[in-house]
């Protein structure tokens, strides 16, 4: 395994779907069994089985809308409100009508969700406002479950190639170009549809502790969805709304107040003083988490100490078996126990996710890109606060979608040069005798974006990461040099990291102004409703480099109230509660 | 500019007594996302599962998924 050899082949497909984690398989089965005479084809990079930010599971439904809990309205206002405005409400609104039939169906599947004694679901408010935090007690059974529909449904799975550059032609999607990740040989796929569901761009900042792999997203989604996307000349939207998120540090995992905070724990400072009243993800709760630290009471931490013995052991239950299951090892290691210590936090490096702020792909609520018949879904797509039931639900819709769109169309036909100079790049660094190799390339871009492009922003350091960039590339280009297939997928990697880290600064330099809290913080300036009450699409301009336009944002179909928009900047607790 | 050959500690372990690769379980092999689990042959010639890339996110489907419970994951050291 992993020696490098030369071949290509060329499949045909209807749908091809890129990315068999939690969207992906849910547009695949949609597609399927709208159309069962529909050649369907997911692809991974990985092994579909264990795949993707649920691959060991997840703990439960961060954004469902239950009916008797809240309503589609409620939401569509939730959602909007938390990311600063800017929002295309429709995508929101029809995913929040639609999400609860996904949940039954999931529950088909044989995935379970909470339920009460009365036997109705057991919903719990983590959000500011509404209630919408839905545990799942068997959360390990996610992608299992999945697997089976898929293997009933006769998904054609193809494992471990990874997607490189999307093929187009007649102004639509043709295919894609990927490479077998464990001997180099690339496989060229036609398709008259094609739904990208690559998750977050999550190995773009740097973790603090140096480890590359130890990120908060899976560290298979390097961002290619993005990259792909950018070279094949969709929009991406706001991709200066940052991923940021708040950690065990080190560890780098999800402290879960989302688990611990419906049953008594709260994000708390070094005095263990609640400071926050809210513990939902979002660039203003992040914002008051950096003022914490910056006002000399960090470290923040997770506080559980004060909670009774049968709530502190469910806690570590849930927390130590389903999402990130070796968390326990790591407080053993370090010797923090629930019942006396406060867990430890921190502010995460930064990464591009729709799933947790809104950074992605503009798609609408077909989960339409901006060129027919591509199609993005779950993280990578820029629907906000997404998360894993936004991925299934948008995935449907992408599924749904394409089964119509495949209807009239033919294969496009493009251009086959396109694919032999995607061969040369992929190959340029297997065609040294020796050079760079990807890790150092992949340390270097991303030590440079924890430097310079770490909000709060500044100006010229941002110009600066722009020109530190550039010299990466070149090193890249010229020097860059692997020994075998494993190599040359982490040097694919690292110019996906590199494309995401030009992104990340140039969009950031082009909203002059603040906005969505820490996660576009630019020191120099305000926020600024006048001029930047807009979406901003960045795209692959004339020169190979991003170019930008401001998109307007839809007229909503769910009104804010004045003295509402502003509600997640006011979730600083005015009197500290004192340490119980 | 050659190569440096700098040591890492692995994080995941496998107990080569309970691996059975040489049955042709490739179990842990086929599931890992960052796909840095490889198949060995020792010097006496048996087989056995060992981590090849230090590149591991210490999310155990490997040691889940494993049917003679051979593998063990630990932290990386650098976060440990
Ligand atoms: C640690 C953690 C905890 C979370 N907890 C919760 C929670 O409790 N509740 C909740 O609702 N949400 C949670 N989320 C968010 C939720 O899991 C995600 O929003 C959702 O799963 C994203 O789905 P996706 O399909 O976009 O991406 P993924 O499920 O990550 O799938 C992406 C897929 O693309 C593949 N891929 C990547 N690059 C390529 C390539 N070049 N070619 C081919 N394939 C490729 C990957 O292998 C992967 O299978 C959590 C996320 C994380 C990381
Ligand atoms: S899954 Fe277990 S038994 Fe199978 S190869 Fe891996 S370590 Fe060995
Ligand atoms: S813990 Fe995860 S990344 Fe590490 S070897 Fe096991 S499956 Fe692979």
């Amino acid at each position: 395994m992993d020696e490098i050899l030369d071949g290509l082949t060329q499949i045909d497909c209807d749908i091809l779907i890129i990315g068999g984690g939690t969207a992906g398989p849910m547009a695949a089965l949609k597609a399927k069994k709208k159309n069962p005479k529909a050649n369907v084809v997911l692809l991974d990079k990985a092994n579909v089985k264990r795949s993707g930010a649920i691959s060991m599971g997840m703990d439960g439904l961060n954004n469902s809308v239950i009916p008797g809990y809240a309503t589609p309205e409620q939401y569509t206002k939730e959602i909007t409100i938390a990311n600063d405005g800017i929002c295309d409400q429709a995508a929101v609104y029809r995913y929040a009508q639609e999400c609860f039939g996904i949940i039954e169906e999931l529950d088909s599947f044989g995935i379970r969700f909470q339920k009460d004694q009365n036997g109705e679901y057991d919903v719990k408010k983590v959000h500011h406002i509404g209630t919408y935090v839905l545990p799942m007690p068997n959360g390990d059974t996610v992608k299992k479950a999945l697997y089976r529909q898929l293997r009933k449904a006769r998904i054609n799975i193809i494992n471990r190639f990874m997607a490189t550059r999307l093929l187009t032609g007649e102004g639509r999607v043709a295919g894609a170009v990927c490479v077998n990740t464990r001997t180099s040989e690339f496989l060229v796929v036609r398709a008259k549809a094609v739904i990208m569901g690559l998750g977050a761009a999550g190995r773009l900042g740097l973790p603090t502790s140096g480890y590359l792999m130890g990120t908060y997203e899976n560290p298979t989604n390097s961002g290619e969805g993005y990259a792909m996307a950018y070279h094949a000349g969709a929009g991406l939207a706001n991709l200066e709304c940052y991923q940021i998120n708040p950690l065990i540090k080190d560890y780098n995992g999800p402290a879960c107040a989302y688990v611990a905070g419906p049953m008594g724990g709260y994000t708390a400072n070094a005095k263990g003083e609640r400071f926050i009243e809210c513990d939902y993800w979002s660039g203003q709760m992040m914002q008051e988490f950096f003022d914490e630290l910056q006002g000399g009471k960090g470290p923040v931490y997770l506080k559980l100490n004060h909670l009774a013995e049968e709530t502190v052991a469910e806690i570590e239950r849930v927390l130590h078996i389903v999402e990130r299951p070796t968390r326990g090892h790591f407080h053993a290691g370090r010797g923090t126990d629930y019942r006396k210590q406060m867990i430890e936090m921190h502010i995460s490096e930064i990464g591009f996710c729709s799933g947790h702020s809104a950074s992605g792909v503009f798609v609408d609520e077909h989960a339409r890109t901006t060129i027919p018949g591509l199609y993005a879904a779950g993280d990578m797509a820029n629907v906000p606060h997404n998360y894993m039931l936004g991925a299934f639900t948008n995935g449907a819709f992408a599924g749904l979608d394409a089964v119509d769109f495949i209807a009239d169309v033919d294969f496009a036909a493009f251009d086959q040069g396109d694919v032999d100079a995607e061969r040369t790049r992929v190959m340029a660094p297997t065609k040294r005798d020796d050079g760079i190799p990807p890790n150092q390339i992949e340390y270097k871009t991303r030590r440079l974006v924890n430097d310079y492009l770490q909000p709060p922003k500044v100006t010229a350091k941002m110009e600066l990461a722009q020109k530190r960039f550039e010299e990466v590339r070149d090193d890249m280009e010229q020097g860059m040099y692997v020994r075998d297939a494993h190599e040359l997928m982490r040097a694919l990697e690292a110019s996906t990291i590199l494309d995401c880290a030009d992104m990340a600064a140039s969009a950031s330099l082009y909203r002059t102004e603040s906005r969505w809290g820490l996660y576009h913080n630019r020191v120099e300036y305000e926020r600024d409703d006048e001029n930047w009450f807009c979406h901003t699409i960045l795209t692959k301009g004339e020169d190979g480099k991003p170019a930008h336009t401001k998109r307007p944002v839809k007229p909503y179909v769910v009104e804010i109230a004045e003295d509402e928009k502003d509600a997640y900047y006011k979730q600083r607790v005015t009197t500290t509660v004192a340490a119980e | 500019m050659p190569l440096a050959q700098t040591a890492t500690t692995v994080p995941v372990i496998i107990d080569k007594d309970l691996c059975i690769a040489d049955k042709g379980c490739t179990v842990c092999v086929d599931v890992c996302p960052l796909d840095v689990l490889r198949i060995a042959t020792t010097d006496d010639g048996d087989k056995t599962a060992y981590m090849k890339f230090d590149e591991c996110w210490y999310c155990m489907p490997c040691e889940a998924d494993c049917p003679t419970g051979a593998v063990t994951v630990n932290l990386p050291y650098l976060l440990k």
